[in-house]
């Protein structure tokens, strides 16, 4: 295999796309570019927009108003069938009628490929999947791992500049899912063409992107890298969609450079302030907290605050430790095994920098979308 | 449950009598066609094959076979076509509206045969429709029609639409993956529309008496009015041979669908 080419992919322009279903809007103003070769992830709740959005890429589903751009053409109005873009579903989708053989010849059948071309891509694409030995079974023959490594196979032979995924990997068991994730990133890179990939799983959109957009009630909050998602959450949702996090709340003070908030009679202090009028909460994620005993001499400049442990979790490599903070709310740390352990209900103090901590502004519907 | 032996035998000999009950009727035509005497009486009298050469050889017999053959084949390709897009539209209409169209629809069988005969034969003497193929094929595709669009429908039910997006998304305009992915999908529904479409027709006796006359019969016709005019064995010969057509019709393709089950599974 040749090493990926970026010219094979097309770009995605989206630009304030929407769609409404009488009154309820499921995408609200979306505006997106994917680059050429660009492994693409839209994240988030269900309800969020972002199949929606793959739908209207796809040509399944019309916009009500913006543009879209798929490789610089315009294709708003252009029929699915026509738009030349390989698309697999979560339930596979495969035409139980035709052998595994035929399934993945479709598309080339349709496009008039002549049969030695046409078998000769369909055995290299069964290869790519490695499901080169099932080309004469049936789909109700296949697990449920197989039928999908078959349906990649069936959308990439045809050579699509795009190719988009909706939750492929939803209706299988982890083990097989980790596993997939790889053999999609090594086809990824192997074929060079632009991923779209539609997933609720924050892990799965890690582990696979180059980018990720996030998606909440039909809008995009941010677009970035795992990385950048991470560190930098730039909103709420954002900081408490992607990994573990912790967020408090309280009587907020803030001066020129610095905001303290006050949780319970405690005072801890970040070293950042937001602009505008919302109410700050603090984001901090479990790396950045550190668990001790109570009375144990802390970092110098650390903030503290006392709880108890409410639930203590063995994960292997480390402990998750949740704690019961004095107001009610939990923290979420995570320790190495190297350190000290806790027991339930043992008086706690949990350290952390200023710096550490991510200031937002508060939005109550950040909670309430979380599964 | 376990079931104890002697009701095990008890439960045996009951569905065997039950059996013999649903069958005995159809098989005593068996014996009468081969007797001797012109009689219907049973049990026959002696071996002959008289009634089977009448069969063969009398006009009467042979022609309104084959009007029946002509009409039923006709009737079963019409409604099979009209019935399978009337299922398909109200698949892919509106809930609400669609179950009415379907009701509408399905008229003929709940309306009772004769009260839709004296309709059609009223209907027919205007358009002078009466004894011509037009007029039965068209009486008969009444009657067939519901049977398609059930079995149509049923097929459709369970058709995972989604195989046709996904059909599209590798390139399928809608006739195309209509033709290589839902037709192929939907066809044992549809072939059991025709077989049902084939046998409303082909034994249809009700309307067919109304709009009949004497220059073009079909066999249930000629049947019903040979045996109210003279008790001829013949009718016991036709009876035995559609019923070795039927059975080996149905048997053989029952055995061909579990086959092809078997293959796929």
């Amino acid at each position: 295999m040749k090493p990926a080419q970026q010219s094979k992919g097309a770009a995605i322009d989206l630009e304030s796309v929407s769609k409404a279903y009488g009154g309820f809007k499921a995408l609200d103003g979306v505006s997106l570019r994917i680059e050429p070769g660009e492994f693409m992830t839209l994240l988030g709740p269900s309800g969020s927009g972002k199949t929606t959005t793959l739908n209207v890429v796809a040509g399944f589903t019309d916009l009500t108003s913006g543009k879209l751009l798929v490789g610089g053409k315009n294709v708003v109005g252009v029929p699915a069938h026509k738009r030349n873009i390989g698309v697999v579903f979560q339930h596979y989708a495969l035409f139980p009628h035709m052998s595994v053989g035929r399934n993945v010849a479709y598309p080339l059948t349709l496009r008039g490929v002549d049969q030695a071309t046409r078998q000769a891509r369909v055995a290299r694409a069964l290869d790519m999947v490695k499901m080169g030995d099932f080309a004469h079974r049936y789909p109700s023959e296949l697990s449920g791992g197989q039928q999908q490594r078959v349906a990649l196979a069936r959308a990439i032979v045809f050579d699509p500049p795009l190719l988009l995924m909706d939750e492929p990997l939803g209706a299988l068991d982890k083990k097989l899912r980790e596993w997939l994730q790889l053999e999609i990133k090594r086809i990824h890179r192997e074929l060079g063409t632009t991923f779209v990939y539609v997933t609720h799983d924050q892990e799965e959109a890690l582990v696979l992107s180059d980018r990720i957009a996030v998606f909440n009630r039909g809008r995009i909050e941010q677009v970035g890298t795992g990385r950048q998602l991470y560190d930098e959450p730039a909103t709420l949702f954002v900081g408490r969609f992607i990994g573990d996090s912790t967020v408090l709340r309280g009587e907020a003070r803030s001066d020129g450079t610095s905001t303290a908030l006050t949780i319970a009679g405690e005072t801890v202090t970040a070293s950042t302030r937001i602009n505008g009028d919302a109410r700050p909460v603090m984001l901090l994620r479990p790396e950045k907290l550190a668990i001790r005993r109570p009375g144990q001499s802390a970092a110098d400049g650390a903030n503290r605050l006392s709880g108890t442990i409410a639930e203590a979790i063995y994960l292997g490599s480390e402990s998750k430790y949740e704690v019961k903070l004095a107001d009610g709310s939990a923290a979420i740390v995570r320790s190495p095994l190297t350190g000290e352990s806790f027991g339930l209900g043992e008086p706690v103090e949990l350290c952390f920098h200023g710096a550490d901590a991510k200031l937002l502004a508060d939005d109550s519907t950040a909670d309430t979308t979380l599964t | 449950m376990e079931i104890k032996p002697l009701t095990r035998v008890i439960l045996g000999l009951v569905c065997l009598l039950v059996a013999i009950w649903l069958v005995a009727p159809t098989l005593v035509v068996v014996p009468m066609s081969f007797n001797e005497n012109k009689s219907l009486a049973f049990p026959p009298q002696g071996f002959s094959w008289q009634w089977y050469q009448n069969f063969f050889t009398n006009p009467d017999w042979s022609s309104s076979f084959l009007n029946s053959l002509k009409v039923a084949s006709v009737v079963a390709v019409l409604a099979t076509v009209l019935g399978t897009l009337a299922a398909f539209g109200l698949d892919r209409m509106k809930a609400g509206s669609a179950n009415l169209l379907r009701m509408l629809m399905l008229t003929p069988m709940v309306v009772p045969g004769v009260v839709l005969a004296i309709g059609i034969y009223a209907v027919y003497l205007d358009t002078h429709l009466v004894g011509t193929l037009l007029g039965f094929v068209l009486a008969h595709t009444i009657l067939a029609l519901p049977f398609v669009l059930i079995a149509v429908s049923a097929s459709l039910e369970v058709f995972d639409r989604r195989l046709e997006t996904a059909a599209a998304s590798l390139g399928a305009g809608a006739l195309t993956a209509f033709r290589t992915v839902t037709l192929p999908l939907i066809l044992p529904g549809i072939l059991s529309g025709l077989l049902f479409a084939f046998a409303t027709s082909f034994d249809e006796i009700v309307v067919s008496l109304f709009i009949t006359n004497p220059y073009l019969k079909t066999l249930p016709v000629q049947i019903f009015s040979s045996i109210t005019r003279d008790a001829d064995p013949t009718v016991a010969a036709v009876g035995t041979i559609l019923l070795f057509a039927t059975t080996i019709l149905i048997g053989g393709g029952m055995l061909l669908l579990g086959r092809e089950r078997k293959g796929r599974q």
